[in-house]
């Protein structure tokens, strides 16, 4: 216990001290991550748009990949990528492993299907009359597609926070393909491994605890546009 | 969807795409990197913080440091995933260097193993005066005992002390932990078990380890670290002149004195002895 404490106190002498390694490995954690997130979104949303909304042969098959995709272990996505990527790899000339934009990368792989799929989800839940109706009262099929994703926002919005939520925290695919290497590729999870593994538990929870922090704070900022647009239920008490 | 969306929404991925790859280095920069496949003792132990820095600002290169396993390190390497590698398993660098796959294994360093263990060592450890003896006397007690079981250097030397035992470790008392150093120390800590550790190591997790060194000073315990040069053979984009700068960086005098003195302020004493130069029969601790 007396550990955690030590923590607690390394986290804050970190952070308002402006440690700035602590602050560019938080910096770069967020970039990679908000960066693989919003890449996840622009391929993910209309992926799982066209998968609600329209049919075509083969399109159970690839919902179902999308939907086990979700449960993607990022291990397997990081040895994966680091075998297309290595320089011995077939896409080795691209130069990519050991940087920011290999753990780019992999992190969309592990974003892309969750954001997919949620989205896939919440279209198929609104009403196909709803979109009759808009139709029939003169909307174009732009319009269309924009008054549908304003009545999804919520499930929307939790999708990003899923995505989100998905690739700040894990460790197996940015180590394995960033390398964690000091100043370039290192970010909050790898950091604690290697802390943990030096020995500096104070450091590990100090890191640990900024990261909690920092998710927390990005969610609370989504949930309050998701919750500040909810529809009032009727008091049911 | 309509057509035209599926084209926006294409293009906005592809500018999106574009926006986060051109932001890394490109392959301009990459000319300038040297990747060194390495140990998890050589970052754990802080030295590469001080070494790597030198290095960047007298030559110039940037270093991309992946430390591993020294059997990841070694594989790493043999594919040209790497342009140098600075590992400590004599046995198996031999092999690499005779299968020509790394080239020119010069020594570096070196410190050594102890094995460490519960106070009151229940086999008899501190007895047996020699490694050998010590992992027979474990062995016989069936008293637990943490193995890497990752084919690190360290795994490495352990095993080959199994094999002059003539002991095959095997059973519920031979945990094998798969992970680095640190855990492994910890994990043989919280099962009060022995285990084998480079010194480095057990030195930087200080008090965090309460199991006593019941065993030093073999000279079989010696933990040498060499570099060697990746072959340009052995795949593409190999940057041999960078590899080949590192290595000679390792071995310069400046470089040496510079690990002579590392450690000496943070634990009162040198972690590695720096033997550039020397070979293995002319090392003793």
């Amino acid at each position: 216990m007396e550990l955690i404490w030590q923590g607690v106190q390394k986290a804050i002498e970190l952070v308002f001290g402006f440690d700035a390694e602590v602050w560019a490995i938080t910096w770069l954690s967020l970039k990679i991550s908000g960066g693989a997130t919003l890449l996840s979104l622009s391929l993910g949303i209309p992926l799982g748009i066209a998968l609600a909304l329209t049919r075509f042969p083969g399109r159970s098959i690839i919902a179902a990949l999308i939907n086990t995709g979700m449960g993607l272990p990022p291990v397997v996505v990081g040895l994966f990528v680091s075998i297309f990527l290595w320089r011995s790899g077939p896409l080795g000339f691209l130069e990519l492993i050991y940087s920011p934009s290999a753990m780019v990368l992999a992190q969309v792989i592990i974003a892309l299907p969750i954001v997919a799929g949620l989205t896939m989800a919440s279209f198929q839940n609104l009403d196909p009359k709803l979109g009759l109706q808009l139709l029939g009262i003169g909307a174009s099929r732009a319009q269309l597609l924009w008054l549908l994703c304003k009545e999804a926002r919520l499930p929307l919005l939790a999708a990003v926070m899923a995505g989100f939520g998905g690739v700040i925290s894990e460790v197996g695919a940015s180590m394995m393909v960033g390398g964690n290497i000091r100043g370039q590729t290192r970010v909050l999870t790898t950091a604690t491994v290697l802390e943990t593994g030096k020995g500096n538990f104070d450091v590990a929870i100090a890191l640990s605890l900024i990261l909690l922090a920092l998710t927390f704070a990005i969610n609370f900022f989504l949930t309050r546009i998701q919750q500040g647009e909810q529809r009032r239920w009727p008091r049911l008490s | 969807m309509p057509a035209d969306y599926k084209i926006k929404f294409f293009v906005i991925a592809l500018l999106l795409a574009w926006v986060f790859s051109s932001r890394s280095n490109g392959a301009e920069v990459m000319q300038r990197t040297v990747i060194l496949s390495t140990t998890t003792s050589t970052q754990d132990s802080g030295l590469l913080d001080v070494l790597i820095p030198l290095f960047e600002k007298q030559t110039g290169y940037s270093v991309k440091t992946i430390s591993v396993g020294t059997g990841q390190a070694l594989a790493l390497a043999a594919k040209g995933d790497a342009d140098v590698a600075l590992v400590h398993a004599p046995s198996l660098e031999k092999q690499y260097v005779a299968d020509g796959k790394l080239l020119n294994r010069r020594l570096v360093m070196y410190n050594d193993f102890v094995i460490i263990g519960p106070k009151e060592d229940p086999a008899k450890a501190r007895l047996a005066k020699s490694a050998v003896g010590a992992l027979r006397a474990i062995e016989q007690a069936k008293a637990s005992f943490v193995s890497r079981g990752d084919n690190s250097g360290t795994h490495v030397l352990e095993k080959a002390l199994w094999k002059s035992a003539g002991v095959e470790p095997k059973g519920a008392w031979y945990i094998e932990a798969g992970q680095g150093m640190g855990a492994t120390l910890g994990i043989a800590n919280e099962r009060n078990a022995y285990t084998i550790t480079d010194r480095g190591t057990y030195l930087a997790l200080g008090k965090r380890v309460s199991l006593p060194i019941l065993v030093e000073g073999d000279k079989a315990l010696l933990n040498i670290y060499s570099v060697m040069e990746v072959n340009p053979a052995n795949g593409p984009r190999i940057n041999s002149a960078g590899g080949k700068a590192f290595a000679d960086f390792m071995v310069a005098p400046q470089t040496q004195n510079v690990i002579r003195s590392f450690g000496i302020e943070k634990f009162g004493q040198s972690l590695f002895v720096p033997v550039a130069g020397k070979k293995e029969d002319e090392l003793g601790v």
